[in-house]
């Protein structure tokens, strides 16, 4: 009985391991023929998250411990709240300094809230309170030059880029 | 059977790697290049938890962990200091 249940265990934990891989090979393949930064940023993500559980799950299948999990746990964790971040910081830069195909997106939602914030000027202050992924837009010169710009940072904690000075 | 995987799982991660160095060398910015760096990075964590798996241990547990936050530090840093040095 036991020796049956060790081997599904096993065959469980290959196939964890084989898919885990093939969602590293899936980044790797997307890395190379998607077109522009925001389509490989979303292939960028499959071993990032669902790669990374699969991997660390046939781990914890493998090793058969329960002491382990929490540590597993915890490496799944702080990937699971790093990479948005990371993607966003990565997607922001890109748009702002315009690596992306403007013929490969469907809607670009940010073009309209800038077109907006140029409309009411530089001067006026309501954007911030718009919401999130706003921020220092409101705060440069007029035009089109304010997507571009890499300094004025969220909320203003950052230092200031290097285009702020 | 173990075995098996450990070559099945060896032979996709080196695809992936390479593809992804291909990427890093012809990356057109050096956002598409910190990308392909933090894809690079994953695999060498998927190496890793093949290795543990395969042969039952726990050694490269710690680096597993850490690796998410050093991926998470690079990025960010090299993303927030990129501007636009092309003539357009």
């Amino acid at each position: 009985m036991t020796g049956s249940l060790d081997a599904v265990l096993q065959a469980v934990a290959g196939v964890c391991l084989v898919v885990g891989c093939l969602m590293s090979l899936a980044a790797g393949i997307g890395m190379l023929r998607f077109p522009d930064l925001l389509s490989r940023m979303h292939a960028a993500t499959k071993p990032q998250v669902l790669g990374l559980f699969l991997l660390l799950s046939a781990v914890a299948i493998e090793l058969r411990s329960w002491a382990l999990v929490p540590v597993l746990l915890l490496a799944w964790l702080l990937q699971l709240l790093t990479a948005p971040v990371s993607a966003h910081m990565v997607g922001r830069a890109g748009y702002r300094t315009k690596h992306l195909k403007r013929q490969t997106l469907l809607v670009d939602e940010l073009d309209q809230v800038v077109a907006r914030a140029v409309q009411d000027g530089p001067g006026r202050d309501g954007l911030a309170q718009e919401g999130p992924g706003q921020d220092g837009m409101g705060q440069g010169p007029a035009g089109q030059d304010v997507a571009g710009r890499t300094g004025g940072c969220s909320a203003g904690t950052g230092p200031a880029g290097p285009a702020a000075g | 059977m173990m075995t098996a995987v450990a070559w099945i799982c060896g032979v996709l991660l080196s695809a992936a790697a390479a593809l992804a160095i291909v990427r890093v060398a012809r990356g057109p910015s050096i956002l598409e290049r910190v990308l392909a760096l933090d894809v690079l990075l994953m695999i060498v964590v998927a190496a890793l938890c093949v290795d543990m798996a395969v042969n039952r241990h726990t050694d490269s547990l710690v680096f597993v962990a850490a690796a998410c936050v050093i991926g998470f530090i690079g990025t960010v840093t090299v993303s927030r200091y990129v501007t636009d040095r092309r003539n357009s």
